[in-house]
């Protein structure tokens, strides 16, 4: 999604939404990260405002002064950017890939079943099995950090089972042109 | 999320995650980014103890891991062709730099009165907007962005105050430092005769 993005000619525009529709991001947000309401205070607090960027293809990017915070596509779910997820590791289910797979993540490949049911992989175990469209975490082996943030192509019980095709689409990485976008 | 029961809920602390100055990747990714070399000796420089952890023998033992010898093989090879292709990508990027032009032109807008267009800033670095203010300050006239017949942008300063212009490069004063005097030509173009 950002492996090709320029600030001067994809955004739109900024401004600031709403504060009823702030409140509704907020009670979306609540609702699909694992994150309690004092953490997110903590991100992004009530005084401040936050700010909406417009840009291509309907991804909305919303930052608070200035630091882009996270972003969704359309109507989809809430991603936080990498390095907001890098501080609060939590709030996303983690899947983990492979060292080999590393090298393709960070060319923004997406990410196959084998490269998660291999034994450097890592899917969560069958009593926490993630539905399909589910935003996760993706690790790496042997790494403490996130590589990058993407969305279950198959529920993670259908990826043992099947072990074959996409298993999780990439939407950010380490390195992509939104990783560069320190400030908006 | 373990103390968040008793009491009154507490916040989750941000973990402080250290980016290497060379590539921003935290530094256990710099492996992979093109740089590593570089990135290795900042390490090394700025947190020895994690370029212990990462870069020890033992450490690249442990790494490899899973993998087969061959695909580790595989990868360093990549790796170091990345940097070798990343270096001379920089390289190129600042011969370009180095032979681009800035000319300063200026335009006969009849017979006593001259606007000064200057070119080709954006290849220096330079903001565009900001420059055109400073030259408007500075010369207490009109200054702005515009774009010119071949859809680049170029700053157009009213008045002829092209050997100004030349003189503040030189000196590099505010927003048009870093262009190197050599590179900046003094064009002079005469309005076209109407058809008379």
């Amino acid at each position: 999604m950002f492996k090709k993005f320029t600030p001067s000619t994809d955004i739109a525009g900024q401004t600031p939404p709403k504060s009823s529709v702030q409140r509704s991001i907020r009670a979306a947000v609540l609702q699909q990260w694992k994150i309690g309401p004092e953490t997110l205070e903590e991100i992004w607090p009530k005084k401040e405002s936050l700010i909406h960027v417009k840009c291509r293809e309907h991804i909305s990017i919303y930052s608070v002064q200035s630091v882009p915070l996270f972003f969704q596509h359309f109507d989809g779910p809430f991603y936080p950017t990498l390095r907001l997820l890098h501080r609060y590791p939590s709030i996303l289910p983690k899947v983990g890939v492979d060292r080999g797979a590393i090298r393709f993540l960070l060319a923004g490949a997406p990410m196959m079943c084998p490269g998660l049911t291999s034994a450097g992989g890592y899917l969560p175990p069958s009593e926490e099995a993630l539905p399909k469209g589910t935003a996760v975490a993706v690790h790496a082996e042997g790494k403490e950090h996130a590589v990058g943030i993407g969305i279950t192509e198959l529920s993670t019980e259908d990826m043992r089972k099947l072990n074959k095709d996409v298993a999780v689409e990439i939407v950010t990485y380490l390195g992509d042109d939104l990783w560069a976008l320190q400030n908006l | 999320m373990s103390s968040s029961d008793q009491q009154e809920p507490q916040a989750v602390r941000p973990i402080e995650v250290l980016y290497c100055q060379i590539c921003t990747f935290p530094p256990e990714y710099c492996e992979f980014g093109s740089s590593l070399t570089r990135c290795k000796e900042w390490l090394q420089g700025a947190r020895p103890q994690l370029f212990e952890k990462y870069y020890s023998d033992e450490a690249l033992q442990s790494k490899i891991g899973t993998l087969s010898l061959e695909a580790q093989a595989k990868l360093e090879k990549d790796t170091a062709k990345k940097e070798a292709k990343a270096e001379a990508k920089a390289d190129a990027a600042l011969k370009k730099k180095m032979a681009s032009q800035v000319s300063i032109k200026r335009i006969e807008r009849n017979k006593r009165k001259h606007v000064t267009a200057i070119h080709g800033l954006e290849a220096f670095d330079i903001d565009l907007k900001k420059a055109a203010k400073f030259l408007a300050q500075k010369f207490a006239t009109g200054a702005s962005v515009t774009k010119n017949a071949q859809g680049q942008d170029e700053i157009v300063v009213q008045g002829d105050v092209s050997d100004d212009v030349l003189e503040l490069m030189e000196g590099g004063a505010g927003p048009l430092k870093g262009v190197p005097a050599d590179n900046v030509v003094i064009i002079e173009e005469k309005k076209k005769k109407a058809s008379e």
